[in-house]
């Protein structure tokens, strides 16, 4: 995987541009796309759907989609242009992107709606979706996740990507009442476990591992920044471009995790 | 108008498997509970939740279903506002949002009851479409539209319940299209929803006087339609605006402009909820009368 790569190639074009909330997703988002979801009988896209709910985590999607032959390179490579199509958040319409997000706690409440659908539909589709720690301190997530219990929504599948950091600081120091989550899901009506969220193989032996009957979450401890050592655990990583040295010392310390 | 809007929601729904409700816990009313029994998995109730209401509508649109969102219009409107913006306005998804009891229909509930400036609200998003009928026959023409349309989101601003008919000589319904309900020369009134009734009172008592007075239904607020109401203005010497809502934001504001822009020399007055919340508990006209909305004030300002 070349995914930070090519992130951090890409935030040498524009100025600014999330890399950690991407790099903390990394494996999560690549474990759904190539290891858990089902491509459509035409082999070019999928008949499952992904959200990327946690919308500042959408150079993710887009390096991966590039990838999967969905997002041309040279439609990447516009990112953030007025030539280009592709924005900072997920826009609706854009190659593999099914909902516009950005707006945190919106991406439970819209996953619910789709996975209802194709209950009444019964098409058997899953729904795979990112969201962020941050989004689940909004009460609409929690709206969301009750809807799905009660509607037995098991072909539901959230991972959160617990990187810990918000906006401002730490949730495990500033906001200690979050947890326990796995708790919280489980009362909720969800089936849920924990992994770490950098381990591909571990978050698919989870997945397949779950029974089923219940909507499913996936806690995925991961750590903001993942694969360059300065910007990790480092809350200004948020939302910054590196500058040309810190682009060069990113790209020497660079570590391609998956493991 | 809320018991028409559930009868021609069920007859569609009973033709069309993709049209679903969404509520947030407001019972079901006449044929609304008969759509419930016939098709439970197509009527959702997310509880008190307003927010995955519209949430959950934007995704089983995404999925290719027709969802419309149910609930008191200040429910329907107000709490999940970024949802509707964000969810079905910004993704331009053809989902209905149905506010019941808009304006102060809810008389005796209180402020937090009172849709008193949904459509001006509804009205500032683009994408967003806002139709607000005036009597049943309308909102039945209204709702045949909504569930027949596949382009964007729409607000739909109905009253409550017992509503008389005022559309009986009117020609047919047509979105976005202004709708002459009463013929007149001397003055015009033009306004929506139910209020209207006001209006065409009004009209047949000042005719007893000798003045003449047309009404229309602008029940489709947005897109206006200004070719059907620019002659208007250039064809009366005096024009009525009225509605049930706060005086900015609204049919008012835009009649005034719209007369500025083509140059119309008529006189316009507007009649509107007040920019207040009035602590006033009666019925829906009592409280209208507070707001200086009544019978009289109509006869006296298109009279005068």
């Amino acid at each position: 995987m070349q995914y930070r790569r090519r992130i951090l190639d890409i935030s040498q074009k524009v100025t600014a541009l999330h890399a950690a909330p991407a790099f903390s997703c990394v494996e999560i988002t690549d474990v759904i796309y190539r290891g858990l979801m089902r491509r459509a009988p035409d082999g070019k896209g999928f008949s499952d759907a992904f959200l990327m709910s946690k919308g500042h985590g959408c150079m993710t999607q887009y390096a991966i989609l590039e990838a999967l032959g969905i997002l041309s390179s040279e439609e990447l490579d516009r990112y953030c242009t007025p030539q280009g199509i592709l924005g900072a958040h997920p826009d609706r319409g854009n190659p593999g992107i099914e909902a516009s997000t950005g707006s945190l706690g919106h991406g439970m409440g819209i996953a619910v709606g789709m996975a209802h659908a194709e209950k009444i539909l019964r098409s058997g589709k899953r729904i795979f979706a990112v969201l962020s720690d941050g989004e689940l301190q909004e009460g609409s997530s929690w709206e969301g996740a009750m809807m799905a219990a009660n509607l037995h929504l098991d072909n539901l599948l959230a991972f959160v990507d617990l990187n810990d950091i918000g906006g401002l600081e730490k949730m495990s120091q500033s906001h200690t009442a979050f947890y326990p989550l796995r708790e919280k899901f489980e009362s909720f009506g969800w089936e849920s476990a924990e992994v770490n969220g950098h381990d591909c193989a571990a978050m698919h032996q989870a997945v397949n591992a779950r029974r089923g009957g219940r909507p499913y979450a996936l806690l995925c401890k991961t750590v903001k920044g993942r694969g360059v050592a300065f910007m990790e655990h480092v809350p200004i990583w948020h939302y910054r471009s590196p500058s040309k040295e810190e682009y060069a010392a990113a790209i020497r310390d660079l570590r391609e995790v998956s493991a | 108008m809320r018991n028409t809007f559930a009868k021609t929601f069920l007859e569609a729904a009973q033709e069309d498997a993709r049209l679903c409700v969404v509520v947030a816990d407001i019972s079901p009313a006449g044929a609304m509970d008969q759509f419930r029994k016939e098709f439970p998995e197509r009527f959702i109730n997310t509880g008190v939740a307003e927010q995955i209401m519209i949430g959950m509508c934007a995704g089983m649109s995404m999925r290719g279903l027709k969802p419309f969102a149910y609930t008191i219009a200040t429910f329907a409107l107000y709490r999940p506002f970024e949802f509707i913006r964000d969810d079905l306005c910004y993704q331009d998804l053809p989902v209905t949002v149905v506010g019941i009891g808009g304006g102060v229909t809810y008389s005796t509930l209180g402020g937090t009851h009172h849709a008193m400036e949904d459509v001006a609200i509804a009205s500032a998003i683009p994408n967003m479409r806002v139709i607000a009928p005036c009597d049943p026959e309308e909102t039945r023409a209204a709702t045949q539209w909504c569930v027949a349309q596949e382009e964007g989101p729409v607000y739909l601003r109905l009253g409550k319940a017992g509503e008389p008919l005022i559309t009986q000589n009117a020609k047919p319904f047509a979105f976005g299209k202004v709708r002459l309900l009463r013929e007149g020369r001397d003055v015009c009134i033009l306004g929506y929803g139910p209020v209207l009734k006001l209006g065409m009172d009004a009209a047949a008592a000042l005719e007893k006087r000798g003045i003449s007075v047309a009404v229309a239904s602008v029940h489709t607020l947005k897109p206006l339609d200004r070719e059907g109401i620019a002659p208007l203005l250039a064809g009366f010497p005096k024009v009525v605006v009225m509605e049930e809502m706060v005086p900015h934001g609204g049919l008012g504001n835009a009649v005034k402009a719209l007369a500025w822009e083509s140059g119309a020399r008529c006189r316009i007055d507007c009649l509107s909820l007040q920019d207040k919340f009035i602590h006033f508990y009666g019925k829906h006209d009592e409280i209208l009368r507070a707001h200086g909305i009544s019978f009289d004030r109509v006869v006296q300002l298109v009279g005068a």
